[in-house]
């Protein structure tokens, strides 16, 4: 077992493919650009609450990347917590739905107008739905990886959860359930670390150096990584995954990343200059290693921009659900 | 004839083998104990948990949005409170995910009083479960409503909380199970685990047949025409007596067993009150905010002209627990005379 890492310096060189840093950086922007739009959104008064991830993209999107999307046990289960969008646009996720979902139109895809914005669920590809409950989603997970276990292949279930959640029972139900010498379970668990909860800072509440020590008292392999490393991350999540497909056991990585706008709306939702900017450092390696130049970052920023302003122009004039539809699917019907 | 934890594990039997359930587990559910009250015994998927009610649930809804069928068990529903807001998931996951997700899962915890259990092995369940939209509820009051009713939770796609009135666990029944042999001695042969080492023992189940009770649907035990009795668990067998009872006073009683709490057959109910003009409805939980409180609302707001007493409910008493001196518990739930009186009452009462 090893024992948590040390945290790299942001210098090293950039040991990835260049297509593979550019489709990274891409996603990255998407998913600021999407977070700022819907920040955007619920300041002009079109949506009621904003929660989301802008700060954890060099983090998310490698995991989205790494996935095996698909439905059903043969491909990886995703029990996110609501700082995921670019995860889920790393998935093939188009933003739009996401813009929806903060609308709350009748069109959102993962809700039909019911949930807040970030709250996504997709059983096309194996998307749990996403609760406002922190850390619930640790105690259902291992259900997934049970069945998968059983159904057999390389298909893996991928949990994850913030650092203040780790207060919780269910954080200590999935050290648990997936670490029992009966039944290990092919489970990767994940916690972003980045520092809050809600207002109330980790100095306060955290008596463990690394919450990645937590597993290994459970002999769960474990890392403490820089999430605000797209590279490490992506190694790093590889790495994990890897182990986690082929020895169907389960493994541990504590990411530490950026909260960039706060908790959420309730907390104002204003950019946080103190906090590192896991795309500001990542364009600036790029830029220095020459892999893409101000000009096509800054391409990159504008196209979506204006992508997703129409898009937002167009979930505007989209229709809400009508009040009766309450009663639809409170329960599924026998196929 | 089987008693009621016979009847579940032969409907659980009957499911693994053709309703694809694929996980029988909580704590103490496998071998060596097979459950607290046996109903688990020699069941082929059956295993057990770590003592982590929240991961018993949380574990079952996994499994079955991952395509899988679990049956998950609470020892005790005294137990099942801290688990209460992923039950409250697992209900709206499919209208929160607009009809995306499923979760097509049974959960089974016995409930209430009756083998002195004292405070904490005692309490009802059915109030606080039949506020959880999503869900749907059963409780059967006989072993072959417990094995019809189980067969139809593990075909249902939705989540199903099947709750065992423990006083009723041992009471053999008065109709035969599809299948079961005739002598209920040769059947605890086959199915009942021996005392002491079980570590060779493998259960003889019997061919067992395909026999499902519609959730929804409730049973007219007896016919009567002055007044109506509704309950449905450990005090369903009290009420038939107190109807038993009364007619040799003269008095003719309906008695209708619910059998399912969410949905419920509202239809049977009205036409029976709309027949006798007097209802009273009997359960075990605690009084205030009781499910029967719902049951006498709709009866006022619908049926009020229909009526020649006011609807009454005779349920448990509003205190902290029941406590183990025998006289503390019967002095909490109601017994037999509380019914007979009441219906007695009821009857006799003249607008």
């Amino acid at each position: 077992m090893s024992r948590p890492r040390l945290i790299k310096e942001n210098s090293a060189p950039l040991s990835l493919p260049r297509e593979q840093l550019i489709r990274i950086h891409d996603l990255m922007v998407k998913a600021r650009v999407l977070e700022e739009r819907l920040i955007q959104m619920y300041k002009q008064g079109h949506g009621y609450f904003w929660i989301g991830g802008p700060g954890e993209e060099a983090f998310n999107v490698p995991l989205g990347l790494l996935m095996k999307v698909g439905e059903g046990p043969a491909y990886d289960y995703l029990h996110a917590h609501y700082r995921q969008s670019a995860t889920l646009l790393a998935m093939g996720e188009e933003p739009i739905g996401a813009l929806r979902q903060m609308k709350n139109t009748a069109t959102d895809p993962y809700s039909g107008g019911r949930n807040f914005a970030g709250h996504f669920s997709r059983r096309s590809k194996n998307i749990a739905p996403i609760t406002s409950p922190i850390e619930v989603q640790y105690a259902i997970a291992p259900g997934s990886a049970m069945a998968q276990k059983r159904h057999g292949g390389d298909g893996i279930t991928i949990v994850t959860g913030g650092d203040a959640g780790t207060a919780e029972g269910d954080f200590a139900s999935c050290l648990v359930w997936s670490s029992r010498p009966a039944n290990p379970l092919p489970i990767l668990i994940i916690v972003t670390n980045n520092k809050w909860g809600i207002s109330t800072t980790a100095d306060g509440q955290h008596g463990e150096t690394n919450i990645s020590d937590r597993a290994r008292a459970f002999n769960i392999p474990a890392k403490t990584i820089n999430g605000n490393d797209p590279v490490e991350s992506y190694q790093e999540l590889q790495a994990a995954m890897d182990y986690v497909r082929k020895e169907r056991k389960p493994f541990f990585i504590e990411a530490r990343v950026s909260r960039l706008y706060g908790h959420s709306s309730a907390s104002g939702a204003n950019f946080v200059n103190e906090e590192q900017d896991c795309l500001r450092l990542f364009e600036a390696r790029l830029e220095q290693e020459g892999i893409l130049d101000r000009k096509q970052m800054d391409e990159a920023r504008n196209r979506y921009t204006e992508e997703l302003a129409a898009a937002a122009r167009t979930v505007r004039d989209e229709p809400q659900p009508s009040g009766d539809s309450i009663w639809d699917h409170i329960y599924a019907e026998k196929k | 004839m089987a008693n009621m934890a016979q009847a579940i594990r032969m409907a659980l039997h009957y499911a693994e083998e053709h309703l694809g359930v694929t996980d029988i587990f909580g704590e103490d559910v496998g071998a060596p104990l097979g459950g607290v009250f046996t109903c688990t015994q020699g069941l082929k998927t059956a295993w057990n948990s770590p003592l982590d009610e929240r991961g018993i649930i949380g574990a079952a809804m996994g499994l079955a949005m991952a395509g899988n069928r679990p049956v998950a068990e609470i020892q005790f529903c005294d137990y099942i409170y801290n688990t209460i807001d992923l039950l409250k998931l697992a209900g709206n996951t499919h209208w929160s995910t607009n009809g995306d997700w499923a979760l097509p899962m049974v959960v089974r915890t016995p409930v209430g009083s009756g083998i002195r259990g004292s405070l904490y092995h005692s309490h009802s369940f059915d109030a606080t479960m039949t506020h959880i939209p999503g869900w749907k509820v059963v409780m059967p009051s006989t072993p072959l409503d417990a094995y019809g009713l189980l067969i139809s939770a593990c075909q249902d796609p939705n989540p199903v909380m099947f709750l065992e009135p423990k006083a009723l666990l041992r009471v053999k029944g008065d109709e035969r199970i599809p299948g079961e042999p005739e002598d209920d001695r040769a059947l605890s042969k086959m199915i009942d685990a021996p005392l002491g080492d079980r570590s060779q023992w493998k259960p003889q189940w019997p061919a067992l047949e395909a026999f499902a009770i519609p959730i929804g649907k409730g049973k007219l035990v007896r016919e009567g025409t002055q007044a109506t009795v509704v309950s449905y668990g450990r005090t369903m067998p009290l009420c038939i007596k107190a109807a038993s009872q009364l007619a040799e006073e003269g008095l003719s009683v309906e008695v209708i067993d619910m059998r399912s709490l969410w949905p419920y057959d509202w239809e049977m109910i009205k036409a029976s009150v709309q027949k006798t003009g007097r209802v009273l409805f009997v359960n075990e939980d605690t009084e205030v905010t009781n499910f029967g409180e719902h049951l006498v609302r709709r009866t006022v707001e619908e049926l009020f002209y229909s009526l020649l007493a006011p609807p009454r409910l005779v349920a448990g008493k509003f205190v902290p627990g029941i406590g183990l001196a025998d006289a503390l518990e019967m002095a909490s739930v109601p017994q037999q005379n509380d019914i007979t009186t009441a219906l007695r009452t009821l009857c006799r009462e003249q607008p």
